[in-house]
């Protein structure tokens, strides 16, 4: 782990069950990792490994069937140490942290903007609670906020209601919204997914800008080893609720030692490689969470699987920043 | 290549325009050119990739071949294997109907293509009802052995879509597509719904499917890099026009279209050592109601001159190492081939 004065947010061993007739999903069972300060951590996974609530669950935003069961997850405002998961849900603590502090993106710039209020005031509202700017000053700062994220006619598309901007439009405006109070840490759950390439490069680009001029600690969620390899300064790989593998990019596209980081990189097709790769999907699909293998939650799909996956493997270093939870790592290693 | 190739489907300048309508009386006032002016050959046995944005008519045009939507204009020409060509837009619905056993679609959502009332046997048995096969043991067999081909098990057939997972759908999709043995199978993004690892299982049946049946697929999708690894050539489409179509490995070595370029170079590439120096595009795709004057894509574009502005480039054909290379540009400064 590096100095702690680098760290923006950092969670340890958290658990976020739901409960939901009379069953116990175990959605995020114990993740551990640390956002740095100007750096990108992406969390890769398929759909249902408990990416998106570890994100709810920073933000504690989590629907009221669920709880967080244990761990914590610790945020530095400059020298002081909050316990987000000591916080009330929606006490005044954390609210005043929500949107100013720790911001999200979310995934679907459809659906995640309000149809019946303008751009502008959706945008305005945040720095309406979280700072002391009268309504000129809110106004004004809105309009440089939609120019700094590339929109053009920024005076006069501030007025204009999300179903008259494009969705590439609309996402830059969800991240004027998330950039308004200049957050420390800003969350990314899949920002991108909705929208086409061409319209994804220009989300990164405008990331990567926001990174480097205002030193924004990312937490970027994504399925697209690509967007990692491009984006991501550290990496975690996600399985059924647990991080499965964590380490800087390099670490982890170089050397995939986890089974499924393996599997994950073996699936894809990479652009430019032609017709001859060799594509090995994955067998099976992921398990039902009420119906978890018992040991390591890869092992029905793994190739590697013995007897000794029945017990849930505990995490090994590599190095000391790449770590895995696998029994099996050092044969991957060397292989 | 210069041999003559058999050639199993000819578009010939198709277009799909939907009429705009407002005010009171519902008075057309303009046309969405979803697709304006197609001509594609599609060979027998072939992977056909067809790449795009969303909006730029690709999913119209797949549907318009299947007359799904109707084609406002141009020509579609079917070559059955005897040699025989039709024009399927001059025919009627029941003209239409053995050709409809030829040509077959698999869609997007695997989610909202199969319907909920019916088990699978009951939606993959109307397809086999409508083309004579009365007796129902027998229709019963055909969809066993066709779900054991798309890796199910026979018993599945009487189950509700809400018992499968995304993947599965999808096979039961593709499953539905094969069952009256066509040999055009147009698969509508088809596995972009799809997690990574089981977006590779569907890709590799599909794969095996081809060999098996002697299919022609007509591959619609956004992701260039999938359409790389399965394709024999591509067809990029920007604003309802091609812009591009040449064999797959030529697309990515020899691009001649600046969009193109743009386009691959916006893709991310799980490869470290392999990140190129990203081309960003500015703004968004244009309206299709109002298409900007000249070369669609000029607005947009980092090399524009003054006649990309005026008049439209013409889809001209190139040879590059001895492969015919399409592509619509002012800007390509190479020999034209006959």
């Amino acid at each position: 782990m590096t100095e702690k004065k680098d760290i923006a947010l950092s969670v340890k061993d958290l658990k976020t069950f739901f409960y939901t007739n009379n069953r116990c999903n175990k959605a995020v069972n114990g993740v551990s990792f640390d956002i740095e300060k100007g750096k990108t951590l992406c969390i890769v996974g398929e759909s249902g490994c408990g990416k998106s609530v570890t994100a709810a669950t920073i933000m504690q935003l989590l629907p009221i069937l669920s709880r967080i069961e244990e761990g914590e997850i610790i945020f530095y405002k400059e020298d002081k140490k909050i316990n987000i998961e000591k916080l009330e849900r929606n006490g005044k603590e954390m609210r005043d942290i929500r949107g100013s502090e720790i911001a999200m993106i979310f995934q679907d710039p459809m659906t995640a903007l309000n149809p019946v209020y303008t751009v502008g005031f959706q945008i305005g509202e945040n720095l309406k609670y979280h700072t002391n700017f009268n309504k000129k000053e809110i106004r004004k700062k809105t309009i440089s906020l939609l120019s700094d994220m590339g929109i053009p006619l920024p005076e006069k598309r501030v007025d204009e209601y999300p179903h008259s901007y494009s969705g590439g439009m609309r996402q830059r405006a969800m991240i004027a919204m998330a950039m308004a109070c200049n957050p420390k840490i800003l969350i990314a759950d899949e920002p991108t997914t909705a929208l086409d390439v061409t319209i994804q490069a220009q989300i990164f680009e405008l990331m990567a800008k926001l990174k480097k001029d205002y030193d924004t600690a990312i937490m970027l969620i994504t399925h697209d080893m690509g967007v990692v390899a491009e984006l991501a300064d550290n990496v975690a790989v996600m399985y059924m609720g647990n991080i499965v593998e964590s380490g800087t990019a390099s670490d982890v596209l170089r050397r995939p030692t986890h089974p499924y980081t393996k599997a994950l990189l073996d699936s894809v097709p990479v652009l430019g490689r032609g017709r001859d790769q060799d594509i090995q999907p994955i067998k099976g699909s992921t398990p039902d969470p009420y119906d978890r293998p018992i040991g390591c939650q890869f092992a029905p799909r793994c190739n590697w699987a013995d007897k000794s996956c029945d017990i849930m493997p505990e995490i090994s270093n590599l190095t000391s920043t790449h770590e895995v939870r696998c029994h099996k790592y050092k044969e991957i290693f060397q292989y | 290549m210069s041999e003559e190739k058999d050639i199993v489907l000819k578009l010939k300048n198709i277009e799909v325009h939907f009429p705009v309508q407002a005010g009171v009386f519902k008075r057309t006032v303009g046309h969405v050119k979803a697709v304006d002016g197609v001509d594609l050959d599609i060979y027998r046995g072939e992977v056909l990739g067809l790449a795009g944005e969303s909006g730029c008519g690709k999913t119209t045009l797949g549907k318009a071949i299947l007359r799904l939507v109707e084609p406002t204009g141009g020509q579609i020409f079917y070559n059955s294997t005897e040699k025989k060509e039709t024009e399927l837009r001059g025919l009627n619905k029941k003209e239409m109907d053995p050709f409809r056993k030829k040509l077959q679609i698999v869609f997007q959502d695997p989610h909202s293509s199969l319907n909920p009332a019916f088990t699978i046997f009951g939606s993959l048995e109307e397809p086999l009802k409508k083309h004579g096969i009365k007796k129902r043991s027998q229709r019963r067999d055909i969809i066993g052995d066709l779900l054991e081909a798309v890796n199910m098990r026979r018993e599945y057939m009487d189950r509700y879509p809400h018992e499968f997972s995304g993947g599965q759908r999808q096979r039961i999709g593709i499953a539905r597509a094969l069952c009256i043995d066509p040999e055009v199978i147009v698969c509508d993004e088809a596995v972009s719904a799809l997690d990574v690892s089981i977006q590779a299982q569907v890709l590799q049946l599909l794969m095996k499917l081809k060999k098996e049946k002697n299919l022609t697929y007509l591959f619609i999708t956004h992701d260039l890099s999938v359409t790389e690894y399965i394709c024999d050539r591509i067809a990029v489409m920007y604003l309802g026009r091609l812009v591009e179509l040449c064999r797959s490995e030529e697309l990515y070595l020899n691009t001649l279209h600046p969009y193109t370029e743009a386009l691959l170079s916006a893709i991310p590439v799980a490869d470290l050592d392999k990140q190129t120096k990203r081309i960003v595009l500015e703004g968004d795709v244009p309206s299709p109601v109002n298409p900007p004057s000249g070369c669609p894509f000029h607005p947009r574009c980092t090399k524009a001159k003054d006649i990309c502005k005026s008049s439209v480039p013409a889809f001209k054909k190139y040879s590059i190492n001895g492969n015919d290379h399409f592509a619509s540009c002012h800007l390509i400064d190479l020999p034209e081939a006959i």
